[in-house]
Formats: structure tokens, C-alpha cells, sequence
């Protein structure tokens, strides 16, 4: 059977047909619907992690357990899952274990563009990387064959276009796979320096291994066409290539790490001029360089931002882009902003209102930099609002801190803000941190986590009781409020940033596009209470429009949640439909 | 026809991916090769979005390029303009009379533009504006927007009926199903 399929759609099948038992991951776009889908299969165990590390453990223990084991995460997440990554490229595995990671060049959804691939070269792990979604069924299946063939995790790359993109798959069938038998083996997997002084000689053989299956296995082929022009290249970049050049010669890498070398000085000998096509850093390029062979890539493309077929033909065949029609109008930027009735609004109006400096963190709550709110201060990684704001009170005294906060959301808080907040009240901090609990991990598209009582298959499961968590670790005074009650919000926070010890304060309020989440329908301002002072606009909602001297409200947008009600002081926001006006 | 490169564009929240969705699979269904780009993640929360559906013997790029696209089938006005570049000299554009204004338009920073349908039409003969926010509304619910223009398109792109039913059937959850192909069918039978 055929299917349209998301590239990480098809990687979920591929991982079903493996016959993988275990799936373990922390959200991350442009990863997340990976395990979503995976999620779907009842032969599968699978879960949310509250991070990356957590989960690629999870994956590990499943494989030395015997299981075929699979996790996925955002290029970023590989960072926080590096420490276990490179360690168990010297223990090697039992059952496959493979681990997903998907980069997005061009910022799409990310606070970088880094390029993951170095983590495969750097931990000596094998890289596969598909160009389409059914490559992406086929790779990952590949991808458990080599790990159990080498003994080593495989790593498969994808990219936003990858990962993102729907093309057609061909249904296979679930393998047969039954669990490994599990035999105790510290000389493997205990990773002490006398054993792993061992292992890492294993890990020098097994390279060469895979250098041989590199060049032999068909999962680097050559297309030839004419042999004016040979292209080196691999995912989604080999299809805006096969677009701009049409009928050259290709090398398509399907295994990025490590690199055919016999196969790309084969090819490299037939054709007249060589490119390398490859999004971000020059990867395969050095590499080729480092070779000997004389390459065209960087010098023409750039290392910032994604490629189309377009860039190409512009920047190497010198084709300006075919005739399309402009129309002369400065079109205002649409930047990403809260949904309407979105809980952190409340919370905002009052940061923005006290001139807080706010050590920010990822999440929706992050789009609060943005005006009207404008209200955070800086913004690195996962975890580091709570770590941050403790660095800028020890910097810059405690006079400072008292106009300080961090914010965090509650999935992040779980991820990696917990260590930081411990940190704060062991070494005397005095930091607020506002917990930003809107029951769902919102920005990736509304997952599970360990705060929210639902496992990934939507069971009900213990919930993280934040107020004792903050407790037991030390913080003794923990509020909590409902961001939209704006006079209790701003009390709170006058007094929480002032004591001199730390403190928690849990604004708690659901995320306005949960299922569950019911309000009342749109408003509408009556225009004979309406006074035009413009307080309600204040809160920056989408669904407030200004429209010259007074304010109007967008009806299919605005989902009632009676934040503006509540801001008026004329009683002029009416539910829509009921009242004149 | 041997290939189409259709392009939805939109506001994050107004339901693109589902018509991409049920796009792509008619595609599948008249045995094209195709791809279907989309956006998820942090630009869905409210800002400018946008999907690219290409058909063909065999496809490569899962992106259309400037001047590549036949049809585009726009969500919101704004965007409608902010994407025409991409349409072919002879394409077909559907315009939503939808506004959704953006925040520095909210936040006086800088102007909505006036009459962009009209300049639309101007330029690009085959223009169609709807307003489908009534129609959704009428059917039902005003989240069928989205199947309400590709009740447009479907009639704009002249592919069989029948398949873009059976794709819909095939895509949108059962319990929705009814008011989803009420919405298609006023789409379709809009005057135009
Ligand atoms: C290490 C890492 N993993 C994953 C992500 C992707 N990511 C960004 S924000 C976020 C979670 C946000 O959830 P929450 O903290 O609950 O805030 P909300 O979006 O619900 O407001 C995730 C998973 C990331 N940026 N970095
Ligand atoms: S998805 Fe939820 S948390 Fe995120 S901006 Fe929208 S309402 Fe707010």
C-alpha cells in the first residue's frame, strides 16, 4: 500500500517495521511528530522523557536490555543527550539502538542552526541521512541492520524539509524481531577506564568497518549523467541539486559519516568540475579537501540559512530567477505572537508593567520579547532562565535582583530549570521564578509531560506536585495565581522580588487551545460604554484591532477568555451577538 | 496536465496544513508523484505561514520558486499579497476577503494595505475573491474556512469531484466529516 507521509511520519513506520519495542524523546520541532507517530503503534512502548539525556538513556538501557530502541530529538537536543552519545559509542549496543536528530537550517523553529553532523564525526557514530520520506522508512530500518551489524548506535539526520515534508511511501511489512538475549557483560557496558580503554580501541576497528561498508553497501550511489558536472551531495539537498542541474552526474550520500572515500575519488576522476552541495557547515567538503580532490562548495554557497534550487542555479549557474510579477506595496511583517486568550498574556501585561529585567526561556512564552510586551531580557537554552537570573544577581548584587526574574514554562521547567533552581537555593540565591504552568508543553504543538498527569498515550499518570517539589528543595515560599488575575499577579510579584530569599511563584492557567479549555465565544466593545481610552488594548492580543480612535474586536479570532473585560473599566467589552453595541 | 504547483498561504491558526493535507492526496489519487512542504513549530503560533503542494511525474524540490507557482490559494488578504510573487504570469489566485492584521499594523507601527484585492486583479487576470468566513459560518462552524477555499480551488483546478470527496473522506476525522463536506460543497458552488 501507498501513503503520503510525513518524513517523520515514514521514520515512525520504518521504526514500527523494524520491530522496535522501545521509543523514548523530548519535543523539539522539527523531531516532535516522530514519536507523536510512533506513539500510534500499541506494539511500541513509548514515552516523553522530560529531556533529551533522559530519553537517549532510556533508548540505551532498552538496547542493552536487548530491544531494538529508537529516540528522537531537535539538533539542539543532541547537545543535552551528548554526554550519554558519546559513551555509548563505546559500549556499542545489543539491540539496535538508533537515535533520530533533526537540524533546521534556516531558524525556522530554533535558537541556532548548528550542524549536527560534527556529533557523529566527533563521537565516532555512523550518520545516515534521507532525502525523502521513503528514504526515511528505508534509512531507519538500514539504520537498526548497521547498528547491530557494527555495534555502534546509528545517528539519522533529517532536516526541517525532510522531516516536514510529505511524499509517497510504499507500506512494508513488520519484521520478526524478538528481544536479544540480555547477558551481563561489564567489560561492554561498565564504562570505568580500564574497560573503556578497551572499548575504544574496539570503537578505531569498528571505523574502518563502516569506512569498507561506506564504500561497498549501495547506500552511496552514482547517478551518472553528463560528466561535465559531478555533484556530491545528500538529503534534502540532493533534491534542490537534482532541480538546479538537471542531467549531470550525482554521488547521492546516503550515509554522511563516515564517507565513501573510494566511491568520491571514483567519481571525482570522471567528471570535468566538482561541487558539493550540503545545507550549513562544509562537512563532506573539508573532508573531500582533506583528500586531495579539488571541490567547489562554500566558495559559492553560503554557510547561513537553507538552500533551494533557486540559490543554486543563482549562485553556481549564474541563472537569475525565472519572471515573476511584483506588486509595488511595503507589506508588513507577520512575526509569530500568543494566540488569543493565551494564558501568558496576563502574566506579561504585569512584567512589562513592573520594568522587570526577565531572564527568559523557550517556549510560547518566549514571543513575549516581541512588542507590545516586550518584556525578556535575554533567552540561551533550555533551563537557563532560572541558572541566568542567579548569575545576574550574584553579578550585579542583590538590589538587582530585586527588579529580576526568571520565567519558565512548565515543560521546560522539567526538562532543566529544576538543577537551577536547586542551585539557586543552595548557594543563597534570592531569585523569583515564575513558573509558567499552562498544563501542556505548548511551543512543539501541545505534548505531554511530567507536570500535566497524561502520559504520550494520553493515560493518566502521577503529576509532578510543583508547590511540594519547590519545597522539599528548599524554596519556602511558593505562590500560586491565575495570570489573569492581573491585581493579584502584580501584588505577588512586588512581593516575592523583594524578600531576601528565593521564590517560586506557579502562574497557572491552561493553555488556550487545549481540548478541554472552554470559553465563552467572541466579544464585541459596545461603543456607548466604550470611553476610547484604549486600556484593553494594552494586553496585545491579536484580536484587539485598532482601527483610528477606538478599538474593534476581531470576531474570528477573539475565543472570549475576558482578559480586555477584565482591563476594562467602563464594563464595555460585551459578549458578541447579545447586546447592540 | 502533467504538473501543478499549488501554494496555500495563510495565518498560522486558520487551518493550511488540513488543506494541504487533502491536497496532497488527490494528488496521490491521479497517480502524480508529489510533495507536500509544511510549517509547524513556532510560526503557527499567529504568523505568516505558508504550504507548497507540487505534483508531477516525478518531483524533486518540495519547494516552488518565484514565478513557478499556477495557483495560489490564499487564507488572508495580507498574505495573499506578500506571496503573489511567487505566482506564474497566467496563474490563478483565490483570495480570502479574511483581514487578520498583523501586530505592528495593531500596534500602529505600520499600515495595512488598502484595496489589495483590486491591485491583485489588476495585475494577475485570473483573480477570485471570496469571502469564505461567512460561508464557514453558515455551515456550521467558522474553523471550516479552509475547506470552504478548497471547495474554490477544486473547481478552479477542474480535477474530478468525486476525488477531492473521497481525499476529504479520507483525511478529516470521521465526527467532522459532515459539516467538512458542507463546507467543501459551498465552496465549490460559490459564484465566482
Ligand atoms: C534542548 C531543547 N529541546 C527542545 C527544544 C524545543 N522546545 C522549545 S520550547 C519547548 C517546550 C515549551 O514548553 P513549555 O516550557 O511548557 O512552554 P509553553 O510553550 O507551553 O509555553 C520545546 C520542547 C529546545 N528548544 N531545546
Ligand atoms: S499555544 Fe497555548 S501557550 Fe502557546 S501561545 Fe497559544 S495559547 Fe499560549
Amino acid at each position: 500500500m501507498k501513503k503520503l507521509m510525513l518524513g517523520n511520519e515514514a521514520v515512525a513506520r520504518g521504526a514500527y517495521e523494524a520491530g522496535v519495542t522501545v521509543a523514548a524523546a523530548y519535543p523539539g520541532t522539527p523531531s516532535t511528530e516522530i514519536t507523536e507517530n510512533i506513539a500510534k503503534y500499541d506494539e511500541i512502548y513509548s514515552e516523553w522523557s522530560p529531556n533529551e539525556k533522559v530519553a537517549l538513556e532510556v533508548a540505551i538501557g532498552a538496547s542493552v536490555a536487548g530491544a531494538r530502541s529508537i529516540c528522537a530529538m531537535k539538533h539542539v537536543g543532541l547537545n543535552v543527550a551528548a554526554d550519554p552519545l558519546f559513551t555509548v559509542s563505546y559500549t556499542g549496543v545489543n539491540g539496535g539502538l538508533v537515535i533520530m536528530v533533526a537540524d533546521d537550517p534556516g531558524m525556522h523553529s530554533s535558537q541556532n542552526e548548528q550542524d549536527s553532523r560534527f556529533y557523529a564525526r566527533s563521537s565516532k557514530v555512523p550518520m545516515l541521512e534521507p532525502s525523502d520520506s521513503r528514504e526515511c522508512k528505508d534509512y531507519v530500518k538500514q539504520a537498526f541492520e548497521i547498528s547491530e551489524k557494527f555495534d555502534c548506535p546509528v545517528i539519522v539526520r533529517l532536516s526541517t524539509r525532510i522531516a516536514h515534508s510529505q511524499s509517497i511511501v510504499e507500506l512494508g511489512e513488520k519484521v520478526d524481531y524478538s528481544l536479544k538475549d540480555y547477558v551481563k557483560n561489564p567489560a561492554k557496558y561498565v564504562m570505568m577506564p580500564a574497560m573503556a580503554r578497551k572499548r575504544h580501541v574496539e570503537v578505531e576497528k569498528r571505523m574502518g568497518g563502516l569506512r569498507e561498508f561506506s564504500n561497498t553497501s549501495g547506500i552511496n550511489n552514482i547517478e551518472w549523467g553528463s560528466k561535465d558536472v559531478g555533484v556530491i551531495t545528500s538529503g534534502i539537498a540532493y533534491q534542490y541539486a537534482r532541480e538546479a542541474f538537471g542531467d549531470v552526474s550525482y554521488l547521492k550520500l546516503g550515509m554522511v559519516y563516515p564517507l565513501p572515500e573510494n566511491i568520491i575519488r571514483e567519481f571525482a576522476k570522471e567528471v570535468k568540475t566538482l561541487y558539493v552541495i550540503e545545507e550549513l557547515e562544509p562537512f563532506i567538503e573539508d573532508q573531500i579537501q582533506k583528500m586531495g580532490i579539488s571541490v567547489i562548495g562554500k566558495a559559492l554557497l553560503p554557510v547561513i540559512g537553507e538552500y533551494s534550487s533557486q540559490l543554486i542555479r543563482e549562485k553556481i549557474l549564474d541563472q537569475k530567477a525565472g519572471a515573476s510579477v511584483k506588486i509595488d506595496e511595503a507589506v508588513p511583517v507577520r512575526p509569530p505572537v500568543m494566540c488569543p486568550g493565551c494564558p501568558h498574556r496576563g502574566l506579561y501585561y504585569v512584567l512589562k508593567k513592573q520594568k522587570l529585567t526577565v531572564s527568559g526561556d523557550i517556549g510560547c512564552y518566549t514571543l513575549g520579547a516581541l512588542p507590545p510586551t516586550e518584556s525578556m531580557d535575554f533567552c540561551v537554552c533550555m533551563g537557563a532562565s532560572v541558572s541566568g537570573a542567579h548569575g545576574m544577581e550574584k553579578a550585579r548584587g542583590r538590589e538587582f535582583g530585586k527588579k529580576t526574574v526568571a520565567v519558565i514554562g512548565d515543560s521546560t521547567f522539567m526538562h532543566s530549570g529544576i538543577t537551577g533552581l536547586i542551585d539557586i537555593v543552595y548557594n543563597k540565591g534570592n531569585s523569583t521564578v515564575i513558573i509558567l504552568d499552562n498544563s501542556i508543553t505548548g511551543m512543539t504543538g501541545h505534548q505531554q509531560n511530567p507536570t500535566t498527569g497524561y502520559t504520550i498515550k494520553n493515560e493518566p499518570t502521577k503529576q509532578v506536585d510543583l508547590v511540594k517539589l519547590a519545597n522539599a528543595i528548599g524554596i519556602e515560599r511558593v505562590r500560586v495565581v491565575d495570570p489573569f488575575n492581573i491585581k493579584e499577579v502584580d501584588k505577588i510579584l512586588k512581593e516575592e522580588t523583594q524578600v531576601d530569599e528565593p521564590s517560586v511563584i506557579i502562574s497557572q492557567r491552561p493553555c488556550a487551545l487545549l481540548k478541554s479549555v472552554k470559553y465563552d465565544g467572541p466579544k464585541k466593545i459596545n461603543m456607548e460604554k466604550c470611553k476610547k481610552c484604549k486600556q484593553c488594548f494594552t494586553i496585545g492580543c491579536p484580536a484587539l484591532v485598532n482601527v483610528g480612535d477606538h478599538i474593534e474586536i476581531n470576531e474570528a479570532l477573539c475565543i472570549g477568555c475576558d482578559l480586555c473585560t477584565k482591563l476594562c473599566n467602563f464594563g464595555a467589552i460585551e459578549k458578541a451577538g447579545e447586546n447592540n453595541g | 496536465m502533467d504538473k501543478l504547483n499549488i501554494m496555500i498561504v495563510g495565518v498560522g491558526g486558520q487551518g493550511t496544513l488540513l488543506a494541504s493535507r487533502i491536497l496532497g492526496n488527490v494528488a496521490m489519487k491521479m497517480s502524480f508523484d508529489v510533495k507536500v512542504s509544511e510549517v509547524h513549530g513556532m510560526a503557527q503560533r499567529g504568523g505568516s505561514v505558508v504550504t507548497y503542494v507540487k505534483f508531477a511525474k516525478k518531483v524533486y524540490s518540495p519547494l516552488i520558486e518565484k514565478g513557478e507557482a499556477d495557483i495560489l490559494l490564499a487564507f488572508e488578504k495580507l498574505e495573499a499579497l506578500r506571496w503573489v510573487e511567487f505566482l506564474k504570469e497566467d496563474g490563478s489566485i483565490i483570495i480570502n476577503k479574511q483581514r487578520i492584521d498583523p501586530v505592528p499594523v495593531i500596534l500602529g507601527k505600520e499600515k495595512y494595505p488598502e484595496e489589495i484585492v483590486e491591485k491583485i486583479n489588476k495585475v494577475f487576470d485570473k483573480t477570485v475573491a471570496v469571502d469564505a468566513l461567512p460561508i464557514a459560518r453558515e455551515c456550521g462552524n467558522i474553523k471550516a474556512v479552509n475547506v470552504v477555499l478548497l471547495g474554490v480551488l477544486a473547481r478552479i483546478t477542474g480535477i474530478d469531484k468525486s476525488i477531492w470527496l473521497e481525499s476529504i473522506k479520507e483525511v478529516v476525522p470521521q465526527k467532522i466529516q459532515e459539516l467538512n463536506i458542507k463546507a467543501f460543497e459551498a465552496g465549490f458552488n460559490v459564484e465566482v
